[in-house]
C-alpha cells in the first residue's frame, strides 16, 4: 500500500510537469500581450515592456526561468493586479469556491442519497417516479437557472434572503451562501440520487441480501447494514471528481452572487493573457484534480477489500 | 465683554434646545429646529463596481477602477469639478512664463493621511517613478510632454533629467518639451500625483496593494478593502479642504453580473447602478434614470494596405452604407450618438465656450443613394465586381451584435460586397490589428486629456496608432504644428485642427466613424452631486450628498 502510494505520487508530480509544460507552450502561442493599456501602448512601447519583463526572449528559455521558479515555490506575479503574488491572488479566492463548493457537496449528497434510496426501496411507487424526475430536471436544467429563478423570488420579490453573500463588512455569511449552496447543490443531488437508485436496486436483489432475508434478519439492518454500505462503494467514485468540478467550475453561479472565488480569476487571466495567472491557476486546478483521483482511488481499496489497488498483492 | 454674553447666549441655546430635544424625540422627531439644510442625517453612500481594484500605486495602474479610487483618495495639482471644470487641488497658485514651456507651482500647506505635509519633493518623486523604465509604467507615455519625458522613459537620460524641480519645499517648477495648452486638465491625472519617497520605499513591492499599504491626500481614503469583495471609503480628516467634503462613508461591492447589480438597486441596497441595454426600457421612464454621454468614439478601421480600401470611392461607401440611427437606438440603447466625425461633441470648447464640432458638425454622414454612387465607382476603378473585405471584431456579446449588424447593412446597401466578421478576444484582435492582419476593424479610443490632439494625433503618418496605413501630407502638417508653431496662437490652432479633422474624415474618409458611446444608469433621486469626468477617474464624490 504504501509503496503503491509513494509510486501514485511520483506519477502524479510528472503529470503535474507534463500539464504545466503542455500550459505553458499553448499559452505563449495566445497573440497579444498581458498589459492591460496595451490599447494604448504603441508597439515601441509594447517592446520596451516586453524587455522589463524579460518576455523577449525565446520562449524556451522564459519556460525554464519559470519552472526553476516553480520549483522553488515561487509562482510569480500578476500583470492584472499588480504587484500581487499568484500565490496570494489563488489562496485568498480558494476559500469560498471551496466553502460553497463542500457545502453544495454535502447538501446534494446527503439528500440525493436519501432520494436514491427511498426511490429504490419503493421501487415503481409514486416516490420512485417523483425522485426520478426530480433526478432528471436537476440533471438537465444548468444550475444557473435555478439560481437566477431562487434570487429573483426569494431575494427580489419576497427579500428572504439577501441578494449577494457577502454581508456590509464585505465578508461571507452563512445566509448569503444560502441560496448559492442550494442552486449549485441541484446537480449533486440529481447524480447521486440516480446512483444510488441504480446501485441500491441491484443490491437489494443480489443473493447475499436473499440469504439475509432468509437468514430472519431485520429489515432494518438488511437496508442499512448491508444495503446501503454496498451501494455507497460507486457512488463514491462519482463523488470525488464531481466535488473538484464543483469547487472550482461554480464560475456562473459565483458571479450571479458576488462570491469571490477562483473560477473567474482564471478566465479572466486568460482573456488578459496574464501569464503567471494562467500557469499558477492550471497547476492548482490539476493538482487538485489528481490529489483528488489518488485520494478516491486509496478510499476505494478501504472501504471495498475486495478491490486491491495495488494489484499482486500477496 | 463680548465674549462672556456671547457664552451666556451659547449656554442658553444649548439649555433650551436640549430641552426643546427632548420633547421633541417624544413628539414629533422632525420638529426639532434644524438648519434649513436639506442634507440626510446619515450622508453613507452605497455604490457598486464590477471589478476588484488592480492597483493603488499612481504610477503603474491604468484602469478604470483604480482611476475611479484614486480620483478619490488622492489628489494632484488640481482636480475635475463638474462639467470637467479644473478646480484646485493642491496648486495653490501657477505662473506660466510666456512662451508657455515653464510653469510653477505654489503648493497649498497640505497633508498625507499620516499626517506629514506634502512637499514639491513628492511630486518630483512620482514623476521620475512614472517615467523609470524600471517602474514598467504603461502610462509612461503621458509624461511625454514633460521635458525629456520620452527620452527618460526609454533610458536614454537618467530620470533626474526630467523637467521636474522642487525650487523649494513648496515651489514645483515643470519645464515642457513643447507648450501644450491642454497641460492644466492633464495634472488632475492619476498619473501625475505625488507620492512620499519615504513611505513607497518602505512599502516596496506592496505600495498600492491594500488599503493600509498606500498613502492619502484626496477627500477620501480607504478604510478597508476587501479584495474582490468591496472596499469602504471614509471622509479624510486630514484633506486641505475636508469642509467641502459632505459624504461620511461610501461602501463599494464588487458585483459583476448585470443582473444582480440590478436587483441590488431594486432592494434598495445600492444607491446606483449601470444598465446594460436589454435592462433600459424598464427604466427608461423612471425619475431615477439617466444616461451619461461618454467621449469615446467608436470607428471602423480601414486598411489601406488592402487595394479595395486603398480606393478613397470604396472608403467612402462603406462609411456612408450602414444605418447608425439604427445601431445606436436599437442595438445600443445606452444613449450612444451616431458619430459622423471622430473628436467627440460636449467635450472640448473654445474661449466663447463654442463646441470643437460645431465647425464641421456631420461629415458623410449614412445615405445609401451617395454611398452606392461612390460604390459603383469604385467598382468600376478597380474593375471587380465581386469584392470580400474581413471585419476583425472583439468577441463580446455587444460586439458580436455590432458585428453582425454592420455585416447585414453593408452587403444589403452594397451590391457585390461580402462582409467576413472575425471575433477575436480582446488582446489577440488588438495584436492582430497593429500587425495590420485584417480589412476593417472595428475599434475605438477614448481621451487621454482635454484637448483635439488625443484623437487627431493618432493617424499621422506611420503614428504608433495608425495601423491602418493612412497617410496624408497636409494632415501631417497641421498636427506637427499643432504642438509646435500654433502654440502662440491658440485660435488659429484651434481652427487648423478643425481642419485637419475635414481632411481626415470629409476628404480621405479615413475611418468610418460609427458612434460616441453613452451608458444609461439607475441612481437614487436623492443623491445629488455625483460629477463624471470625461478623462481620468470617472466620478467625484468630493461634492456629493444625500438630500432628506
Amino acid at each position: 500500500m504504501l509503496r503503491y502510494t509513494i509510486q501514485r505520487v511520483i506519477y502524479m508530480i510528472l503529470t503535474l510537469i507534463v500539464i504545466a509544460t503542455a500550459t505553458f507552450f499553448l499559452m505563449k502561442l495566445l497573440p497579444g500581450s498581458p498589459f492591460r493599456n496595451q490599447e494604448k501602448l504603441t508597439p515601441e512601447q509594447i517592446q520596451m515592456l516586453n524587455k522589463t519583463y524579460n518576455l523577449d526572449k525565446p520562449v524556451v528559455e522564459q519556460y525554464f526561468a519559470y519552472m526553476g521558479k516553480v520549483a522553488k515555490g515561487d509562482f510569480g506575479v500578476s500583470f492584472q493586479f499588480k504587484n500581487r503574488s499568484v500565490t496570494k491572488l489563488i489562496s485568498t479566492r480558494i476559500g469560498p469556491s471551496a466553502q460553497l463548493g463542500l457545502q453544495a457537496i454535502i447538501l446534494g449528497t446527503i439528500i440525493g442519497i436519501t432520494l436514491g434510496i427511498a426511490a429504490a426501496l419503493r421501487h415503481n411507487s409514486w416516490i420512485d417516479y417523483g425522485a426520478t424526475m426530480i433526478a432528471v430536471a436537476g440533471v438537465s436544467i444548468p444550475s444557473f437557472v435555478f439560481a437566477g429563478l431562487l434570487q429573483y423570488f426569494l431575494s427580489v420579490k419576497w427579500q428572504l434572503f439577501p441578494v449577494i453573500a457577502t454581508n456590509s463588512e464585505n465578508q461571507l455569511t452563512f445566509i448569503g451562501l444560502a441560496l448559492p449552496t442550494i442552486a449549485l447543490s441541484v446537480f449533486v443531488t440529481s447524480t447521486t440520487a440516480r446512483y444510488m437508485r441504480t446501485e441500491m436496486l441491484e443490491v437489494m436483489g443480489s443473493d447475499y441480501i436473499v440469504l439475509a432475508k432468509a437468514k430472519g434478519i431485520s429489515y432494518f439492518n438488511i437496508v442499512f447494514k448491508h444495503g446501503i454500505r454496498n451501494a455507497l462503494i460507486p457512488v463514491i467514485t462519482v463523488i470525488g471528481p464531481m466535488a473538484v468540478n464543483i469547487m472550482t467550475g461554480s464560475l456562473v453561479i459565483e458571479r450571479i452572487f458576488g462570491i469571490p472565488g477562483l473560477g473567474d480569476q482564471f478566465v479572466n487571466s486568460i482573456y488578459t493573457n496574464d501569464y503567471p495567472t494562467i500557469m499558477g491557476t492550471t497547476i492548482f486546478y490539476s493538482f487538485l484534480l489528481i490529489s483528488i483521483i489518488l485520494i478516491v482511488d486509496l478510499l476505494y481499496g478501504v472501504i471495498d477489500p475486495r478491490i486491491r489497488v495495488a494489484g499482486g498483492n500477496k | 465683554m463680548k465674549t462672556k454674553k456671547l457664552s451666556i447666549l451659547l449656554v442658553l441655546v444649548l439649555a433650551i434646545s436640549s430641552i426643546l430635544m427632548a420633547c421633541g424625540e417624544k413628539a414629533e422627531p422632525k420638529k426639532t429646529p434644524e438648519k434649513k439644510s436639506n442634507l440626510a442625517a446619515k450622508q453613507e453612500l452605497n455604490l457598486l463596481d464590477s471589478s476588484e481594484i488592480p492597483s493603488l500605486d499612481s504610477s503603474i495602474a491604468t484602469d478604470q477602477v483604480s482611476f475611479l479610487v484614486m480620483t478619490n483618495v488622492m489628489e494632484g495639482l488640481y482636480r475635475l469639478g463638474e462639467n470637467d471644470k479644473v478646480m484646485p487641488g493642491l496648486a495653490k497658485s501657477e505662473k506660466v512664463s510666456s512662451d508657455g514651456k515653464t510653469y510653477t507651482f505654489k503648493l497649498r500647506d497640505a497633508k498625507w493621511s499620516n499626517g506629514e505635509k506634502i512637499v514639491a519633493a513628492d511630486f518630483v518623486y512620482a514623476w521620475q517613478r512614472a517615467v523609470d523604465p524600471k517602474t514598467a509604467s504603461e502610462y509612461a507615455y503621458m509624461l511625454f510632454p514633460v521635458l525629456n519625458g520620452e527620452a527618460c522613459s526609454k533610458g536614454e537620460k537618467p530620470v533626474t533629467d526630467l523637467g521636474i524641480k522642487a525650487v523649494d519645499e513648496s515651489t514645483l517648477e515643470v519645464k515642457l518639451a513643447n507648450a501644450a495648452p491642454y497641460f492644466k486638465s492633464l495634472l488632475s491625472f492619476p498619473t501625475f500625483f505625488p507620492q512620499q519617497q519615504k513611505f513607497v520605499e518602505a512599502e516596496a513591492d506592496k505600495y498600492g496593494t491594500e488599503f493600509d499599504k498606500v498613502l492619502y491626500n484626496g477627500p477620501f481614503k480607504l478604510t478597508s478593502w476587501e479584495h474582490e469583495v468591496g472596499w469602504t471609503y471614509e471622509a479624510n480628516d486630514q484633506y486641505w479642504d475636508k469642509e467641502a467634503v459632505k459624504l461620511t462613508k461610501i461602501n463599494v461591492k464588487v458585483v459583476k453580473d448585470n443582473n444582480t447589480a440590478e436587483s441590488l438597486y431594486s432592494t434598495g441596497a445600492v444607491d446606483r447602478t449601470g444598465l446594460i441595454a436589454e435592462q433600459v426600457p424598464k427604466y427608461k421612464d423612471r425619475e431615477d434614470f439617466g444616461r451619461l454621454k461618454d467621449t469615446a468614439v467608436y470607428f471602423l478601421r480601414m486598411n489601406q494596405k488592402n487595394p479595395v480600401l486603398a480606393n478613397k470611392d470604396a472608403r467612402k461607401a462603406i462609411a456612408m452604407a450602414f444605418d447608425k440611427t439604427q445601431l445606436c437606438d436599437v442595438l445600443l440603447n445606452n444613449g450612444s450618438l451616431p458619430a459622423n466625425y471622430l473628436v467627440p461633441s460636449e467635450f472640448l470648447f473654445d474661449k466663447n465656450n463654442k463646441d470643437f464640432r460645431e465647425a464641421n458638425g456631420d461629415m458623410n454622414a449614412y445615405n445609401v443613394k451617395k454611398a452606392q454612387e461612390h460604390w459603383t465607382a469604385a467598382k468600376a476603378a478597380l474593375g471587380k465586381d465581386a469584392i470580400t473585405l474581413k471585419l476583425l471584431n472583439y468577441d463580446s456579446e455587444s460586439a458580436k451584435k455590432i458585428g453582425e449588424f454592420l455585416k447585414e447593412q453593408l452587403q444589403k446597401n452594397l451590391p457585390g460586397l461580402t462582409i467576413e466578421v472575425n471575433g477575436m478576444p480582446f488582446a489577440v484582435k488588438l495584436d492582430t490589428e497593429s500587425k495590420m492582419d485584417y480589412d476593417l476593424s472595428y475599434a475605438g479610443w477614448g481621451p487621454d486629456y482635454a484637448d483635439p490632439m488625443t484623437f487627431l494625433d493618432m493617424f499621422v503618418t506611420d503614428g504608433g496608432h495608425n495601423q491602418m496605413g493612412y497617410s496624408s501630407k497636409a494632415y501631417d502638417d497641421i498636427i506637427k504644428a499643432a504642438s509646435t508653431t500654433l502654440i502662440s496662437d491658440l485660435d488659429k490652432r484651434w481652427t487648423e485642427l478643425q481642419k485637419a479633422e475635414k481632411i481626415l474624415i470629409e476628404e480621405d474618409q479615413a475611418i468610418a466613424p460609427l458612434y460616441q458611446r453613452g451608458s444609461a444608469f439607475v441612481l437614487n433621486p436623492k443623491v445629488k452631486n455625483i460629477f463624471d469626468h470625461k478623462f481620468g477617474g470617472d466620478f467625484s464624490y468630493k461634492w456629493t450628498y444625500l438630500e432628506k
